[in-house]
């Protein structure tokens, strides 16, 4: 028989760590009860709401539809990530400004998930920025004031050059 | 919910990932590629695999190439990869723009297009691409590898011409000289389809010379509509209103899709009629322009 617990070694937030987790320790659950990391949030658990949105080697995965064991020398960011030296980064301030948020249960993966389409495309319209979070849902905001936190955090980040997550 | 426990292995080789398979036989065990199936469905325990073996480790399985007249894939290949690849929108629109409708982009870069053929959903997308093109789909198994028709690959919901310990390995499209189509209708872009089209059209002069229509979501498995086919060989591309009604009439005949929430038979097959009519009209069109 194979072992019952796997010992995997990942990267989060820049941070090293090296766990035993059983095989069927899902992602999210590792972050948040094993690491002590509950920033990402569990939502539907199969994959269709967002809210767990974290990034795995710089590419937005949904971590209650991915096993810990998946990780395995991976890179992991997380929304504990962005804010540098007790500053936000430019996102979260845009969330906040915008009002990007109101119960704030979609925000961590949203803003991940910004991370992703801001790196991939740092000038976004707004139409495209529509287009590619409708793979996270929030049910408060209508998400007009989130594309507009998005965009505006872009033309920040240009401006300083930021990297992205 | 959370999913069962499972015994885990992440072997390096496929020779010791079938081995394992046939190994852990009465655990039943599962393939896990990138899980974007699979793991829902054990999180709603629908799925109780004894043992997973997870191919991730495995080197050779992940990769997009050319050789000739035929795109391979390698089964472990994202959904993203496939979206992001020159070479397969060179040499496999359909596939390219196929993808596109699948989930959406934290799903694709994990989900893999060997997980999506080997899972067999009857509204996914691929299965459909697979019968279009007539692709040939390579399994690993105890006695070597052998190369699986798409039409002989896919035998039910869920099910396909896998045996147990066989693993997926790469799938083959043939290149296609003419125009594509991959239309569908969905309640929420990024949902499985609830009818979806793949159409090839190949022209000589201004005649359709082939057409290749495969469906999903209208039954049990993603069909061929060889009749259809049949209508549009021989018709005039410049004016295939008709034709694409004509054929649509007659791939909509032999259907007998079954109802659940999201479409009645009914709509299924109102559906089916008018998204292949698009679906032949745009790859139509598509191959004018592109002569």
């Amino acid at each position: 028989m194979a072992p019952t617990t796997c010992t995997i070694s990942v990267t989060v937030n820049g941070r090293p760590h090296v766990a035993e987790v059983e095989p069927r320790r899902l992602l999210v659950d590792f972050l948040r009860e094993d690491l002590g990391l509950p920033g990402t949030h569990i939502g539907c658990e199969h994959g269709v709401c967002g809210t767990c949105t974290v990034l795995l080697n710089g590419a937005s995965i949904r971590s209650c539809i991915t096993f810990a064991v998946q990780a395995d020398g991976a890179e992991i960011s997380t929304v504990e990530g962005l804010a540098r030296g007790g500053e936000f980064h430019p996102l979260q301030d845009e969330f906040s400004a915008k009002q990007g948020l109101q119960c704030g249960y979609c925000t961590p993966g949203m803003l991940m998930r910004a991370c992703e389409i801001i790196a991939e495309n740092p000038d976004p319209t707004p139409a495209e920025v529509r287009s590619a979070i409708a793979s996270n849902l929030c049910r408060c905001t209508g998400y007009q004031f989130i594309t507009e936190a998005v965009i505006a955090a872009a033309a920040r980040m240009r401006a300083t050059k930021e990297v992205a997550s | 919910m959370k999913p069962p426990p499972f015994s885990y292995a992440a072997p390096t080789s496929l020779a010791e990932a079938v081995g394992l398979l046939t190994e852990h036989a009465e655990a039943e065990p599962r393939v896990l590629a990138g899980g974007q199936s699979l793991i829902p469905l054990m999180n709603f325990r629908l799925a109780k695999p004894g043992y997973l073996v997870d191919l991730r480790n495995v080197a050779g399985l992940s990769g997009i190439r050319r050789e000739g007249n035929t795109l391979v894939i390698g089964a472990m290949t994202r959904m993203s990869e496939v979206e992001r690849s020159a070479e397969v929108a060179v040499a496999a629109p359909l596939l390219a723009e196929a993808v596109g409708f699948i989930a959406h982009t934290p799903v694709r870069n994990s989900g893999t297009v060997g997980g999506s053929l080997a899972h067999a959903d009857p509204a996914a997308e691929l299965p459909a691409v697979a019968l279009a093109s007539d692709a040939d789909l390579v399994a690993a198994g105890p006695g070597g590898t052998r190369r699986i028709a798409a039409a002989e690959f896919f035998t039910g919901p869920f099910s396909t011409a896998l045996a147990p310990e066989e693993i997926l390995t790469e799938i083959r499209l043939p290149v296609w000289p003419g125009g594509h189509a991959f239309v569908e209708f969905s309640r929420i872009h990024a949902n499985f389809a609830v009818v979806g089209v793949a159409a090839l059209i190949d022209l000589d002069g201004d005649r359709i010379r082939r057409a290749a229509l495969a469906l999903t979501g209208v039954a049990p498995t993603a069909i061929r509509a060889a009749a259809a086919e049949g209508v549009l060989a021989g018709a005039d591309a410049a004016d295939v209103t008709a034709a694409a009604a004509e054929a649509a009439g007659a791939a909509a005949e032999g259907l007998t899709p079954a109802g659940d929430l999201h479409a009645s038979p009914q709509t299924r097959l109102a559906l089916a009629r008018t998204y292949l009519r698009r679906g032949i009209e745009l790859a139509t069109s598509r191959a004018r322009n592109e002569r």
